[in-house]
């Protein structure tokens, strides 16, 4: 019956507004009837609410009980056609047996009605008593009817006559019940006017008693049914969802929670939001920059011309080739990079890209120092390389006794000084924008090489050790500075004639191969058309240098070291092999030189718009980095990363096989283990060697004999 | 992500970086409310975009009424034009199995896979080469297919079921509070359960049959093929697949918002178990 209960929750009011109308229109003539129209609506409602309720099983069993009582058939079954009959039946008894049919009739169809009245027992059930006397008498005329209510009763009692096993308040039900049972009783042999003056004060009655029991609080909770349901009722009346029926136990569930909640409130929200507003705080920070830097004017418009990069003007146009971080945080990077630029001293800066993580990412700004500005930390990392160049040679010493092992670690590839090659430029990464800037150690080519080998997605954190084979020399920050090189010299490019060598230096600075490492913009660049930029790639040059298998962008010669060095150390030596000397392709080739990924092109163009093409701009996206992107307008450039940091690769990724072990010592007799002779050989050995004795021994005797034969003469 | 919040979607999503240009914008906002009226779709999703060499493919899926049926999806090189795409079946499936590289851009586009068949030829048995030909449209399904039943998600309460059978939208989800949304175990797939029967009993008391009808993230195989990160300073949450790189989801927790986008060349990550 749970189903006939919600519909009553919602047409309560209507239902009864019209229940009420309704009889108070069907039995205009009779008072009992007008007078529960009397009442307050809120009553009636509560009325409703409990009738609602399983408790009004209550109601109906105990008058099954008590009206047995009466003589007549089972209250209950009085009970679902006595709503009917107040409606249809007029306040003579004689049209009730036409009533009858209808009252057999309609309950099909007003199955479902006759609940909603039914709900409204203390209502009608004091009408159903007074009007009683009019059923008793047609009870037996009824029979017919009857069993059908019959048959429809038991089916709505049965659920509630469980409930009804439960109920603490049964005593008190029987009491009202026996009162108006008597009430009843002096009904039943009265005139139906009789009855009227006695069922108000039995209807307040009941009413009261039935709000003091939607009062009562609960046990567990301490919230009680009266004030759960009106504000349930206001809640729905206030939002007016759709199809409040649908969804009504989540509503009475979301006005629960509400009504406990507040007493956590103060706990809970401090310790989620904290970090939210730390962020907040610290990005407030970035916006009220401007106003606390007044003193460093000076100095700020020096550096303005050069140093911040037009942050949004490339964001926007990267916004119409599909690739963007969002306004507002592209902004707040943009902020983010003013204060960088504010607090180093810095002749130009560039947003380079993003790269994700798994617990944060990576804000990554491209960075040009003035000159002279960071040599200190160079100093102190070749210490440490020198200190540790000592501490393995004393060790070398003490083991010499031991045959010594001939192998020679192949000697590490010096870095590149700071400002060219693969430390042209220092990066300074972020989490996130509003947090402080980390400046990121300049890259050794060992690091290049072995990132080459690995593959591995970034944590976030800059301390994260890299664990991995072959083992990477460092920590995720330098694995980070590594790709970041890696992917510099693979995808930064510009439109051809933007850039050209610088006229003389060029020549002059380089040692060996005579490549050029300087370049310089272009003041007579004139533009270059975006269809010709869609269309071949070969307007496009690197600008950034190569870096070599060695990993380096220019070539060390490790051999040549190498003979100064042994001349110190051992004569022995193994002649040098010779290195071949790695060439890769000059500085500002175009593109269309790069290597196909099998069948793949290195890169795809696209135009951004293929609706307005007179104002579109050419787009190159690289499929060897997936996630590198440049654009240029004609006159424009700007590159962009956003991605994880790994390269393409159509084969899946294998970790290289660790190398074979390496002959430690040289094989020679000293260390070679020969075979203990076996049992035979032995005995063959001593065999030999008796022979050998005894022949001995004879010779021995031959001699003596001779001597003593010598003697005797 | 839906297709009545793509705008704001849209921006929620931008922390991957991949995104739409403003006239793809432009025409996704208007033909997918026409595909929503041609199609008498109840929810029109925009899936994403998948990068090929010489265009894109931009997915959306249509749902019905029950939100777990199979959806429709449909395919556009332009953002205005729409074509459906046949359901995945299992030959699809075990054909575009083979087909690995970078996506071509062009449906009618053919990949040649090269295969040693044993024919029967009278009494001999040998091995022949054949080439089959398998469409980029189909490669396309299976695609689209793989990375649905994989790595698209829900929070748990966005959908519920009832008795009868279809599930539904939930109006009454209110989002995740700050400290479920960190957790896996509060997002599920959106898709039929596989693993739920294998919960033990115990698990299964605890589940609330109504919301708690789909896989959750917490078993997903390799453990931390998830990332996931608070972005915005707390204000939103975002999954990215590192199964299927370019798979986002985002959700701002305490507020309805959610979807997710895949934004990406199409390519199931094999080296994952390296990488992390």
């Amino acid at each position: 019956m749970e189903e006939s209960t919600s519909p009553k929750q919602e047409k309560e009011n209507q239902e009864l507004g019209e229940a009420r109308r309704s009889w108070d229109v069907k039995t205009a003539a009779s008072p009992q009837y007008s007078e529960p129209a009397s009442f307050e609506p809120l009553e009636a409602k509560q009325g409703l609410e409990t009738g609602r309720q399983s408790r009004s099983s209550r109601y109906w069993s105990p008058q099954s009980g008590a009206r047995t009582s009466l003589g007549g058939s089972a209250g209950p079954e009085t009970s679902s056609p006595a709503p009917l009959s107040p409606r249809e039946s007029s306040s003579t008894p004689s049209p009730l047996a036409p009533a009858i049919q209808d009252l057999g009739a309609p309950p099909q169809s007003d199955r479902t009605t006759s609940v909603i009245p039914e709900a409204g027992t203390p209502d009608p059930d004091p009408l159903e008593q007074s009007s009683d006397k009019r059923e008793s008498t047609h009870h037996t005329n009824q029979s017919d009817g009857n069993t059908f209510q019959q048959s429809q009763q038991p089916h709505l009692c049965g659920p509630r006559a469980v409930s009804y096993k439960n109920a603490n308040q049964k005593e008190l039900r029987f009491d009202v019940f026996q009162e108006e049972d008597s009430n009843s009783d002096y009904d039943l042999h009265q005139p139906a006017t009789g009855g009227s003056e006695v069922a108000p004060s039995m209807l307040e009655t009941t009413v009261q008693n039935a709000k003091a029991y939607l009062l009562k609080t609960s046990s567990k909770s301490g919230l009680n049914l009266y004030d759960h349901l009106s504000n349930m009722l206001t809640k729905i009346l206030d939002e007016r969802p759709e199809n409040a029926v649908d969804i009504i136990e989540n509503i009475s569930q979301d006005v629960k929670m509400a009504h406990f909640s507040k007493k956590f409130d103060a706990l809970q929200n401090e310790n989620e939001m904290l970090p939210t507003y730390e962020i907040a705080e610290k990005q407030k920070a970035l916006f009220l920059q401007v106003h606390l830097e007044g003193v460093d004017q000076e100095l700020e418009d020096e550096i303005v011309e050069n140093a911040l990069p037009n942050v949004m003007e490339s964001a926007f146009y990267f916004e119409q080739a599909g690739v963007g971080l969002g306004t507002d945080e592209t902004y707040r990077i943009f902020l983010a990079l003013k204060q960088l630029t504010d607090t180093h001293p810095i002749q130009r800066c560039r947003f380079w890209g993003k790269i994700l993580g798994l617990e944060m990412n990576y804000i990554v700004a491209e960075v040009e120092f003035r000159e002279g500005e960071d040599e200190e930390e160079v100093e102190e990392e070749d210490v440490d390389e020198e200190r540790d160049n000592r501490e393995s040679e004393a060790d070398e010493d003490e083991e010499d006794e031991l045959p010594k092992s001939l192998y020679k670690a192949p000697q590490a590839i010096p870095k590149e000084e700071s400002r060219t090659g693969a430390n042209k430029y220092v990066y300074f990464v972020c989490n996130e924008p509003g947090r402080p800037w980390v400046k990121l150690p300049p890259v050794t080519p060992a690091q290049i090489v072995i990132a080459r080998k690995i593959k591995k997605f970034f944590t976030g954190r800059l301390d994260a050790p890299i664990i991995s084979y072959p083992p990477f020399p460092g920590n995720e920050s330098n694995y980070l500075r590594a790709q970041i090189a890696r992917i510099s010299a693979g995808t930064h490019v510009s439109p051809l004639g933007f850039y050209q060598f610088g006229e003389e230096e060029g020549e002059e600075e380089e040692e060996v191969e005579g490549s050029q490492n300087s370049f310089e913009e272009n003041p007579d660049f004139e533009g270059i058309q975006v269809i010709d930029l869609v269309e071949t790639l070969s307007n496009w040059v690197h600008h950034v240098q190569h870096i070599l298998s060695q990993g380096r962008c220019n070539w060390f010669n490790s051999v040549q070291k190498n003979e100064e060095e042994e001349e110190e150390e051992d004569e022995e030596k193994e002649e040098p092999d010779y290195i071949e000397q790695e060439v890769g392709p000059p500085l500002l080739t175009p593109i269309s030189e790069d290597l196909e990924i099998q069948n793949i092109p290195p890169w795809t163009t696209r135009l951004s718009s293929n609706l307005i093409p007179q104002y579109a701009i050419a787009v190159l996206q690289s499929n060897l980095w997936p996630g590198a992107y440049a654009f240029s307008n004609g006159k424009k450039f700007e590159n962009f990363y956003i991605g994880w940091g790994h390269k393409y690769s159509p084969d899946n990724y294998t970790p290289p096989v660790p190398p074979p072990v390496y002959q430690e010592y040289p094989s020679g007799p000293e260390i070679t283990e020969m075979d203990d002779p076996g049992v035979e050989e032995e005995q063959a050995f001593r065999a030999a060697q008796e022979a050998v004795l005894l022949a001995a021994e004879e010779n021995e005797e031959t001699e003596e004999d001779e001597d003593e034969e010598d003697d005797y003469d | 992500m839906d297709a009545e919040s793509l705008l704001l979607s849209l921006e929620l999503a931008s922390g991957s970086g991949q995104g739409l240009s403003p006239d793809r914008r432009a025409s996704l906002l208007t033909s997918l409310l026409l595909v929503k009226r041609d199609y008498r779709y109840d929810r029109v999703l925009f899936w994403g975009r998948i990068l090929g060499l010489v265009a894109d493919y931009y997915i959306a899926q249509g749902l019905s009424e029950d939100q777990l049926a199979p959806r429709k999806t449909l395919y556009s090189l332009n953002c205005t034009e729409w074509s459906l795409l046949p359901p995945a079946t299992e030959e699809m499936v075990a054909q575009s199995s083979v087909v690995k590289g970078r996506f071509m851009g062009d449906p009618s586009y053919e990949y040649e896979h090269i295969e040693l068949q044993k024919v029967n030829e009278g009494e001999k048995v040998f091995e022949e080469e054949v080439v089959i030909q398998i469409k980029e449209e189909t490669r396309l399904v299976y695609v689209i297919d793989q990375i649905d039943k994989a790595v698209a998600i829900i929070p748990r309460g966005a959908l519920f079921k009832t008795p009868f059978g279809p599930t539904h939208v939930n109006r009454t989800f209110e989002g995740l509070s700050l400290s479920e949304a960190k957790k896996l175990s509060s997002y599920f797939h959106f898709r039929e359960p596989v693993e739920l029967k294998n919960k033990t009993l115990l698990e299964k008391a605890d589940l609330d049959p109504s919301l708690d009808f789909m896989d959750s993230l917490e078993h997903d195989v390799p453990k931390g093929s998830w990332s996931i990160q608070m972005e915005r300073g707390n204000t939103l949450v975002v999954l990215r697949s590192l199964l299927w790189p370019g798979l986002t989801f985002y959700h701002a927790p305490r507020t309805r918002n959610y979807g997710y986008i895949y934004v990406g060349t199409g390519e199931k990550n094999m080296d994952l178990p390296f990488m992390l």
